[in-house]
């Protein structure tokens, strides 16, 4: 299909999209006029119930746990398959060795602050994630971003063993299998899959929510790996050298 | 009816609309990847004032961190492939 | 006036469609895919704004005051997970077309075989 058929073909496409668009806004209900019974309904049930403050990570974790159980094997499954896509052990160790230092002190300086401001504040929202805004995704992101500096400021050795050495995967596994684990857990207690079972405690606290922290936990582990892994992939991968005869040492 | 948009809300909301743009017709990919942070940015205050927190700091470390270290590192990696094949064939 | 949410989110799903179709370079068509993606963020919160509503996190505010939809919340906090991992594939496919064809133009790869 050539080009101009192409666009040929989109116009009258978005223009009738547009259309539709337009048809399917004029049903809804106008901005801010909020009719839908759930959000009202977890709005009041949620923290009574379940004592985590953050009603949005109460949703994700309790509520609608399982569809985060699944959004979990997605990013799992993402790993994977860039993973299959991109590794090349050969082209790997090439990269490996030509990869040279950052040589400004003072980006090295600012990078090393980061990593030290990136860690705490990762692990603020992963830890606090069922109290204020934050949880597992937005911590877990955080905290591999971190963890990359590393990468630049430093030399490619302080990152590479982490990768070496295989650890990464089995942290991957505990952190997308735990949350199968206390689903499972409460199936073995008697109840349905993923159903609350610890105390609540009290609300406002670390210790509220019953699984809904550890299940964070979980899912805070598994998106920081998995992100560690999706860049170790292209990174490691795709190093390309600036300066391809400083090679060796 | 009183409207019901708070002019805050209009505003952030203009700018997503203006940035969405922006960002398809920036054809080169390096600039792109700039300009999409910015966009990310305008999302994220538009999540604030739509009383969202937790997706605003989602969005957040997501166009801050995940979008551009990949979308660089395809970057980096493509023209470096481009390059090799340029000294192999030369 | 109360429509001009929606009508943003529209816009942005159109104008990243538009993108998609017209990229000529897969990197890019992989960020105008997620500029399609993020009209989604746009009008499911959209939808669950309510008006004079706070944030659904009850620390610091009143159990029962009057907050936002935490479903469609927590709704988009999936997609936009979804949305990394579908630029990561995407990106990792392009690159691997690229290794195949050696171009990044989407048009270039009907010479593929195989």
């Amino acid at each position: 299909m050539s080009r101009r058929v192409r666009i040929g073909i989109l116009t009258p496409t978005l223009l009738a999209l547009g259309a539709l668009f337009a048809w399917a806004i004029a049903g809804l209900p106008a901005f801010g006029d909020y009719r839908g019974p759930y959000g009202l309904v977890l709005n009041r049930v949620v923290v009574p119930l379940r004592h985590t403050t953050n009603v949005v990570m109460g949703t994700t974790f309790d509520v609608r746990g399982v569809d985060t159980m699944g959004e979990e094997f997605i990013l799992y499954a993402a790993v994977v398959g860039v993973t299959l896509l991109l590794r090349d052990e050969v082209r790997s160790r090439q990269a490996e060795r030509r990869t040279q230092r950052l040589r400004s002190d003072a980006v090295r300086l600012l990078g090393i602050v980061m990593i030290g401001g990136g860690l705490l504040v990762g692990l603020w929202l992963v830890s606090f994630g069922y109290i204020t805004p934050g949880g597992g995704f937005q911590g877990g992101v955080l905290l591999a971003g971190a963890v990359l500096l590393l990468y630049v400021v430093g030399n490619h050795r302080d990152y590479g063993p982490l990768r070496r050495q295989h650890a990464l995967d089995p942290l991957e596994a505990l952190g997308a299998g735990g949350y199968v684990v206390i689903g499972l857990a409460a199936l073995a207690s008697g109840t349905a899959f993923l159903t609350n079972l610890f105390g609540h405690g009290k609300a406002g606290t670390l210790l509220s929510g019953g699984s809904i922290p550890i299940l964070n936990w979980a899912s805070g582990i598994a998106v920081s790996v998995a992100m560690l892994l999706l860049f170790a992939e292209f990174l490691e991968t795709y190093v390309v050298p600036l300066e391809p005869e400083d090679s060796g040492s | 009816m009183l409207a019901t948009l708070v002019p805050l809300q209009a505003v952030t909301f203009g700018l997503v609309a203006l940035g969405a743009p922006l960002v398809v017709l920036t054809r080169d990919p390096l600039r792109q990847a700039l300009v999409n942070g910015i966009y990310g940015i305008t999302l994220v205050c538009l999540f604030v004032v739509l009383q969202a927190p937790d997706v605003a700091l989602s969005m957040l470390v997501v166009s801050g961190i995940a979008y551009p270290l990949v979308i660089l590192a395809a970057i980096a990696r493509s023209r470096g492939e481009d390059r090799k094949k340029e000294r192999d064939g030369s | 006036m109360s429509y001009l949410p929606y009508a943003v989110a529209a816009w942005i799903c159109l104008v990243g469609i538009a993108g998609i179709a017209t990229s000529r370079n897969l990197i890019h068509l992989a960020i105008c895919l997620t500029v399609t993606q993020s009209s989604s963020y746009v009008l499911l919160l959209s939808v669950g704004y309510v008006k004079h509503g706070k944030a659904p996190i009850f620390k610091g505010i009143k159990l029962g005051t009057t907050a936002v939809d935490p479903v469609v919340q927590a709704l988009t906090l999936t997609d936009i997970v979804v949305s990394v991992t579908v630029v990561a594939l995407i990106l990792a496919l392009a690159l691997d077309a690229h290794r195949l064809s050696g171009t990044v133009d989407p048009d270039g790869l009907a010479d593929i075989k195989g």
